[in-house]
């Protein structure tokens, strides 16, 4: 396919879609399936066609919406209307009530408003036919102007030019460690070729528990990774990609496959794309869903077959990888912003965001806040705004105690942080990460001991086990976190918590050992207090730690009954 | 041999002017010039994966821990290889091995012929801080002539690789993860019964302490020959 065809294919695919006067959208990724949204889907094409209103209405399965604790959403792009907790017809007659009102007053009982600061105050990028385009077709991605970056790529740009443009977007990987993606490309690009090879690998195996980023974009928007990659081959000079899922990401897979299917018969992956020399061959591979194999060196083994452990850099991939030869690594929403950089150019990216972290991120929002669900914000937003205004606040008048980014290999921040803006260098400053979107807050109901003995059990069963500090250190610690929240630690146990923080973090052969430290670490700089309650007063303030006393309520040291005061 | 294309450069290791061909790593030349790194999952003759993490040096002008055993020499590189800080380290590690798994050493065949011992002692380590861990694990003697005793093992790997490098057989490898990792052999079959161990012993001969030991040893008898793995290697590079 050439330049002009798709462009053609496009204009016709608009055509089409502009003759349905009423297209409804009901989002059918995971969240919102394993609400029924699928039958939701089938009874409004139901009530439709009992309606006899199949020329003008057309309902269409769409990626997600973002609010996932609010769905099935279903949305009517003619009036920009938006519904919420949208039941099938066998539980009640939600459907039936909207494919009424459709000329008449939007059904008040399901309205979410689109104007909430949840919808306006995101910038959407990666995200942008997230909701919009059906990921099961590729004429819906090529209508929203797909493969036309990889085409104007192939057909108008040289390598270097690619690359130029992603290194003067200011992209930093979005895997966790934010290495510029330009410099990353070009290192790749220079590195020779071994036994003639190069590769393109997709890091889709996220592995941090709570993160959802990764898996939303390639359920809702499997074509644009492709596109990225094959933007991404092109300019290093590979041929052959291979994107690692993990198993337990079955809508994501199935997604995908289909997704290289129709790219390959319309000829946009695979030999000669565009009638160019360039060709491009893209497999899947199945994770069995290990945390540790979202390292890039243990996913490369993975990827060859063998046990996924890490091993030490340097070598970097990008000089020795898969099966030795120079290999690009990057992580899914990585590449998703690639397509959008090309077609706009690097300067217009690198304009969105901070001085030294561009463009925009996207952050599963999830725990003490009422909207629950994926982002997309412009770097550098203050945490205060993206919990209280995108957020909508901590439910029940509770107080806000601390936000996790990171996942394990984050930490948590404290209040007196919330005004800080959200970049990498910022979250870097107060002991914390980007990761790769995590974001979890939490109020007064959190203990943050306890925070931090989820976090390193996590660490210490994910270990591959190749190390002996992260294999055995962790181990300790988390023994140490279970003596502290049992109440049954002494102030010895404390210093020894703290250095094996130090031993880990500075002896451990990969990051997840290195960062598993960071979850104590902050919690025991910011939150001491709550370490010395559990240790010295057997106190649970947050009134998590079973067993132990809480202030106010039962003030009473462990052992004795516990007499209510308040 | 391999076609000699590196060159040669210089480093300080400890001080010391050091002349070093640019494929050799830090510890090849350390203990070319007679400087101590202590060592683990090394053994000269097969690939290093920087597991043990009891060689990590410091490298002036960084602040990052590198393993010795990985890291190839630069021009100009700034080695130091015993401060306080890497002893403490390194007394860290090998406390946390102690406390891993059982480690009386006055009831074990490797008794005085152990390298986890013999660290011990040149690390001046009188005591561990950490509180024990001590699972029980199985100790496999359905072996004819050999017994694997897991309550022993570090999992340092060098049985793994002398099997699958040297002789080719690959019986052992790594089952689970995280401190459940176990040495196995084949399929977890016990040893005995493995279709692919040839017996030839290499990997209780490169077994660093009492976890991989011959039959009708008492506390202490076990001495092991792990020096014949350069010179096969040597010998098969040669025949290529
Ligand atoms: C323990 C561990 C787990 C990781 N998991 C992931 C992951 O799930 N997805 C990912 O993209 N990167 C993950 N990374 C980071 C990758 O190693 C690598 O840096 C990244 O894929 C590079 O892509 P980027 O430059 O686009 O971020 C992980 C790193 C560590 C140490
Ligand atoms: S730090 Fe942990 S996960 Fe990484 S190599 Fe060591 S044991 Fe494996
Ligand atoms: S293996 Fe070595 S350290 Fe362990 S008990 Fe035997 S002699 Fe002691
Ligand atoms: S059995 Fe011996 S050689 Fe094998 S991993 Fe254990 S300690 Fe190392
Ligand atoms: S899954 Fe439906 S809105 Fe996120
Ligand atoms: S000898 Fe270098 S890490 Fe074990």
């Amino acid at each position: 396919m050439t330049l002009d065809e798709l462009r053609e294919l496009a204009e016709t695919e608009r055509e089409k879609q502009t003759q349905v006067k009423h297209e409804i959208h009901v989002c059918t990724a995971a969240a919102c399936l394993s609400q029924r949204s699928d039958q939701v889907k089938a009874s409004l094409e139901a009530e439709i066609k009992a309606h006899g209103k199949e020329d003008c209405c057309k309902v269409k399965g769409v990626g997600c919406m973002g609010l996932c604790a609010a769905g099935p959403l279903v949305s009517d792009e003619s009036n920009g209307r938006l519904y919420q907790n949208v039941r099938p017809a066998d539980e009640n007659t939600d459907t039936k009530e909207i494919v009424a009102s459709l000329e008449s007053e939007p059904v008040e009982r399901l309205s979410l408003s689109p104007e909430l600061p949840f919808f306006k105050e995101q910038k959407k990028i990666v995200l942008e036919n997230s909701g919009k385009i059906d990921p099961e077709r590729i004429e819906d991605y090529i209508c929203a102007g797909g493969y036309e970056a990889l085409l104007t790529a192939l057909t108008e740009m040289r390598p270097l030019e690619v690359i130029e443009q992603i290194t003067k977007s200011g992209l930093r990987g979005r895997g966790g460690a934010g290495y510029p993606t330009g410099l990353k490309w070009s290192t790749v690009a220079k590195a020779s070729p071994h036994n003639g090879a190069k590769y393109v690998i997709c890091n889709g195996d996220e592995g941090d528990p709570g993160a959802f980023m990764d898996r939303s974009v390639l359920e809702s928007d499997p074509q644009r990774v492709l596109e990225g990659m094959a933007i991404a081959a092109y300019a290093v000079g590979a041929n052959r990609g291979f994107i690692y899922v993990r198993a337990e990401y079955p809508l994501a897979i199935k997604r995908l496959k289909i997704a290289i299917k129709q790219a390959e018969t319309m000829g946009l992956l695979g030999a000669n794309i565009a009638d160019t020399t360039f060709s491009f061959k893209i497999e899947l591979r199945l994770g069995a869903g290990a945390f540790v194999c979202g390292e890039e060196t243990a996913l490369i083994a993975s990827v060859e077959g063998k046990r996924g452990n890490p091993r030490p850099r340097p070598p970097y991939p990008a000089q020795e990888g898969l099966w030795n030869a120079p290999t690009l690594i990057n992580n899914v929403e990585t590449f998703a912003n690639v397509a959008p950089i090309i077609r706009n150019g690097g300067a217009w990216y690198a304009a969105i965001g901070t001085e030294k972290s561009k463009g925009t991120k996207v952050f599963a929002l999830a725990g003490r806040v009422a909207n629950t669900g994926l982002i997309e914000i412009p770097m550098g937003m203050p945490l205060r705004h993206v919990i209280y205004q995108l957020g909508g606040g901590i439910p029940d008048n509770r107080r806000f105690k601390a936000a996790q980014t990171g996942g394990p290999s984050g930490g948590c921040i404290p209040e007196e942080y919330l005004d800080m803006p959200v970049d990498y260098e910022s979250l870097a400053s107060v002991g914390s990460i980007m990761g790769s979107g995590g974001l979890i807050v939490m109020d007064e109901t959190s203990c943050m001991p306890d925070v931090a003995k989820y976090f390193m059990d996590f660490c210490c069963t994910e270990s591959c086990g190749k190390c002996i500090p992260c294999r055995v250190g962790t181990v300790h610690m988390h023994n140490l976190l279970s003596r502290i929240t049992a109440g049954e630690a002494t102030p010895e146990d404390l210093a020894l918590l703290e250095r094996l923080c130090d031993v880990v973090r500075n002896t451990s052969l990969c990051g997840l050992g290195q960062s598993a430290p960071n979850p104590v670490a902050t919690t025991l700089k910011y939150f001491r207090k709550e370490y010395i309650d559990h240790i010295h007063h057997k106190r649970c303030t947050a009134g998590v730690c079973e067993g132990l006393a809480r202030p106010g309520k039962d003030d009473k040291p462990k052992g004795k009954p516990a007499e209510v005061t308040a | 041999m391999k076609p000699n294309t590196a060159q040669i450069t210089t480093l300080k290791i400890d001080g010391h002017d050091c002349g070093a061909r640019s494929d050799e790593t830090i510890l090849d030349v350390a203990q070319e010039n007679n400087i101590f790194i202590p060592t683990l999952c090394h053994i000269d003759g097969l690939q290093d994966i920087g597991a043990c993490r009891l060689c990590l040096v410091e490298i002036k002008g960084s602040n990052k821990l590198l393993p010795a055993c990985v890291t190839r020499v630069q021009e100009g590189m700034e080695v130091t290889t015993n401060s306080p800080r890497l002893q403490h380290y390194r007394k860290a590690i090998l406390e946390m091995l102690f406390s891993e798994r059982n480690h009386i050493c006055s009831v074990c065949v490797s008794n005085g012929h152990c390298e986890l011992q013999w660290l011990a002692e040149q690390l001046g380590l009188t005591h561990i801080s950490v509180p024990y861990l001590h699972p029980k694990l199985e100790v496999d003697a359905s072996n004819r002539r050999f017994v694997a005793d897991h309550n022993r093992c570090i999992l340092c790997t060098r049985c793994v690789r002398v099997c699958d490098e040297i002789e080719g057989a690959h019986t052992w490898d790594l089952y689970g993860r995280g401190v459940d990792t176990r040495v196995v052999s084949d399929l977890k079959q016990p040893w005995g019964e493995s279709e692919s161990c040839t017996g030839c012993g290499k990997c209780v001969h490169v077994c660093p302490t009492g976890a991989l030991v011959e039959k009708g040893r008492s506390a202490g008898e076990m001495t092991k020959r792990g020096q014949f793995l350069p010179y096969l290697t040597l010998m098969r590079e040669e025949r290529q």
